[in-house]
């Protein structure tokens, strides 16, 4: 992450060539995804894992080399920040479809 | 061209409402007047209603917040009343239709704008002086807040004339608050009200955590800070992690009522059980929004008037964070009965078991600060004891009813009315009144009279057990909660010493209205001149009262907890000098843009609730050139001259001297 540079005031900017390594990561990550569908003869399973591989991998490239998510800018207070809001996310996500997968099983509505 | 708005709307049949309306524009007419008479029109502009001070911002909250406590505690003691009288068949004097809206009425106003905005302005007047600032991160935004706040206030208060408010309960559950089942503007009130206001509070959330994280003055490491301001952080974090939930759900229930749609309904695939899950994922982190930073109060005052550090900081600092994340995990506890089974249940009480934890880390260490101490009985102190008790009896009954078992006899009982009261009066009030007598000395520069305080204290201490316990006891006997009337007459005695309890809380309530009055009567008696009324710990203590408008002339630096406490124990104590030298403070300048921005904001909301459709256009039009014009305005900063601070602390400096 050394082209990655933190200014005097804390913040974090890009670079040329943070931008354009991230592009191209991105845009591989995509026809991975697609190619998968499009071209090979792979089984479900293996689709739906590399998806989601591809998928988390992409949204990483993205904070990491478009929004600058690193651990020196603004003291790490934005890694931390964003880590405790994920994991809220999955709390409050996890959790509803849990409760409500368990609603719909014992009330019998399928 | 009024949408549904006709002259119908008005209730001219209900006396009650009429004579209240009456009453309310008698009030208003001469506050009007008198402020025409005084010629004061131009000050309140300038001083109060533009103003980006967060002092002035934070009395202003507190004030609307005292306004609004009488209004919910009007709803409060008819119900009351209605309940006393309404047994075996009679019917009381509230019909049905109007009861429920009382209820309804009374559990929004009493959180959304009297717990929200005194938590809100204690944060807002304390935390800035607190962590050595000037001002808030977004002095505009801080502004803007206050005025989107008050313009869901303004619609609430709206709804008891024109029109009727929601007759729901204060969560509006699908699908009672679908179209189909509340087909009146009730439910598009309560709609527009708290999504104003709900704006208002995510923006407050997210302007006091970057003030708290990026505002501190030199040497004040996060281990360094006031007990009042980690809780306000964490408060901080659970508002903008919790309030968007409340406004995408509201925003779905909109969907459903004004388009047609169907995340709530019965039918087409709708889930109203998706609603309660929503609501109560933002509704849980909400109490512990409120109750946080009034366990920061209780420390703050015990410290003080022990004369002691706080016994266990680290613990107390841990247990926040703690109960901060903790507060998410336990939403399921509100709806056990609504059939996720033995497995979910399970979970979700236990940890609410596990939350009641740290809880009891933070009564030890406030008991354990005290032990030994020279505590001094003071008003604050008072009501810091009386929550002691009180909440800790409120956070056993919350053990009981996190028991599924037992919850499942208990639920929608006055068991749970008891309890939350319990907790929120034994609470938050009791934490808030504890805050504004700590604080009234630093906001306005003289000190509340102490007699009326102690006075305002017993009243609602006698008045809260007299009123709740009652209930406790009637919730075992089958009594349910929002009931008009009922049929056991055997119930009525506990019905009317409750309503004793309610007048009891009523003179507490006046007795805070005396206070003020007494208070400002004898305020050249009562002055506090230093700056220091208590002898504090903290760094507000060490600015002027009330502070000038940039806070410090210079930002002080801190080496350790309660700093300022550590000063004035050096050899020779802390002086409070006249600095040599002033250099020019940089402060932004008071906006008109906040207030217009809201104005429209309350047209906007009004018109939805009417469907007054060229109104809306007009408010969301309003609302966004306000917003460009103040985004294109780079005219939002001046300076304080130094010759302007010398000239301030001087006086101050003379004040002091002349005191000595």
């Amino acid at each position: 992450m050394s082209d990655i540079h933190t200014s005097h005031d804390g913040a974090s900017h890009g670079s040329y060539k943070s931008y354009i390594t991230g592009l191209i990561i991105s845009i591989v990550l995509t026809l991975i995804a697609f190619g998968v569908v499009m071209v090979g003869d792979f089984s479900m399973p293996v689709m739906m894992v590399t998806i989601v591989i591809t998928a988390i991998i992409q949204v990483l490239v993205q904070l990491v080399l478009f929004m600058h998510l690193n651990f020196k800018s603004e003291g790490g207070w934005n890694v931390i920040s964003f880590v405790f809001t994920a994991g809220i996310l999955v709390l409050i996500i996890g959790g509803s479809l849990w409760i409500l997968h368990n609603i719909h099983v014992n009330m019998m509505l399928g | 061209m009024f949408g549904k708005l006709s002259l119908d709307s008005i209730p001219y049949h209900e006396p009650i409402i009429m004579v209240t309306a009456a009453a309310i524009a008698i009030i208003g007419a001469t506050v009007f007047g008198l402020i025409t008479y005084y010629r004061k029109w131009g000050y309140l502009w300038t001083e109060w209603v533009t103003s980006i001070d967060h002092k002035k911002i934070g009395v202003m909250y507190f004030l609307v917040a005292l306004v609004m406590l009488v209004r919910g505690f009007a709803d409060a003691i008819m119900m009351r009343t209605q309940q006393a009288i309404a047994a075996g068949g009679a019917e009381g004097y509230l019909p049905p239709h109007h009861y429920d809206q009382i209820f309804t009425a009374h559990g929004v106003i009493m959180i959304f704008f009297v717990a929200m905005p005194m938590v809100i302005g204690l944060m807002n007047l304390v935390v800035p002086l607190q962590i050595g600032a000037r001002d808030v991160a977004f002095p505009f935004m801080n502004n803007l807040s206050f005025w989107l706040f008050a313009a869901g206030m303004i619609l609430v208060n709206m709804s008891l004339v024109i029109g009727e408010f929601a007759k729901t309960g204060w969560l509006a559950y699908a699908p009672l608050s679908e179209l189909k089942y509340s087909p009146d503007v009730g439910v598009d009130y309560w709609i527009w009200a708290l999504q104003l206001s709900g704006i208002g509070t995510t923006l407050t959330g997210i302007n006091f955590f970057v003030t708290i994280l990026k505002m501190r003055t030199k040497g004040m490491t996060l281990f360094r800070m006031p007990i009042f301001t980690w809780t306000a952080l964490c408060t901080n974090v659970l508002i903008i992690l919790s309030f968007p939930i409340l406004t995408a759900t509201i925003v779905l229930l909109t969907l459903d009522r004004y388009l047609g749609m169907h995340f709530f309904t019965n039918d087409m695939g709708g889930s109203q059980m998706m609603y309660v899950n929503l609501i109560w994922a933002w509704g849980h982190p909400e109490v512990y929004i409120l109750i946080l930073p009034a366990f920061g109060v209780f420390s703050e005052v015990i410290a003080t008037f022990t004369k002691k550090r706080l016994f266990g900081y680290k613990t107390m600092v841990w247990a926040t964070a703690a109960i901060t994340v903790l507060s998410f995990i336990v939403w399921l506890h509100h709806f056990f009965t609504m059939g996720a089974g033995a497995n979910v249940n399970a979970f979700f009480g236990i940890m609410t078991m596990i939350i009641a934890v740290p809880t009891g880390v933070k009564i030890f260490n406030w008991l354990f600060t005290m032990y030994r101490g020279r505590l001094e009985f003071t008003a604050p102190v008072l009501w810091t004891i009386g929550f002691i008790i009180t909440f800790t009896l409120g956070g056993m009954t919350g053990v009981m009813l996190a028991v599924p078992g037992a919850n499942f006899v208990l639920h929608n009982s006055l068991f749970v009315i008891a309890h939350f009261h319990n907790v929120i009066i034994g609470g938050v009030v009791f934490g808030m009144m504890a805050g504004f007598t700590y604080w009234f000395p630093k906001a306005f520069g003289f000190t509340l009279s102490e007699k009326w305080g102690k006075r305002s204290f017993w009243c609602w201490l006698i008045g809260f057990y007299l009123a709740f316990m009652p209930l406790y006891a009637l919730s075992f006997f089958g009594a349910m909660r929002r009931m008009q009337s009922y049929e056991q007459t055997s119930w009525q005695p506990l019905m009317i010493v409750a309503w004793v309890g309610a007048v009891v809380i009523a003179m507490g309530i006046a007795c805070i209205v005396i206070q003020l009055i007494v208070s400002i009567r004898d305020r050249e008696k009562n002055r506090d001149l230093t700056g220091d009324p208590w002898d504090g710990r903290t760094l507000e203590w060490a600015t002027s009262s009330p502070p000038p408008n940039y806070n410090f002339a210079y930002l002080p630096a801190v080496d350790s907890i309660d700093s300022y406490w550590e000063m004035k124990q050096q050899p020779g104590g802390f002086k409070r000098e006249l600095a040599t030298s002033f250099e020019d403070i940089h402060m932004p300048k008071n906006t008109a843009e906040g207030p217009i921005m809201s104005l429209f904001g309350l047209f906007f909301g009004f018109a939805l609730i009417w469907h007054i459709w060229w109104l809306v256009g007009l408010g969301a039009l309003g609302m966004f050139v306000t917003f460009m014009y103040r985004i294109f305005n780079e005219d939002t900063d001046y300076h304080v001259s130094a010759a302007e601070v010398e000239k301030t602390e001087r006086e101050y400096h003379k004040r002091l001297e002349m005191q000595a």
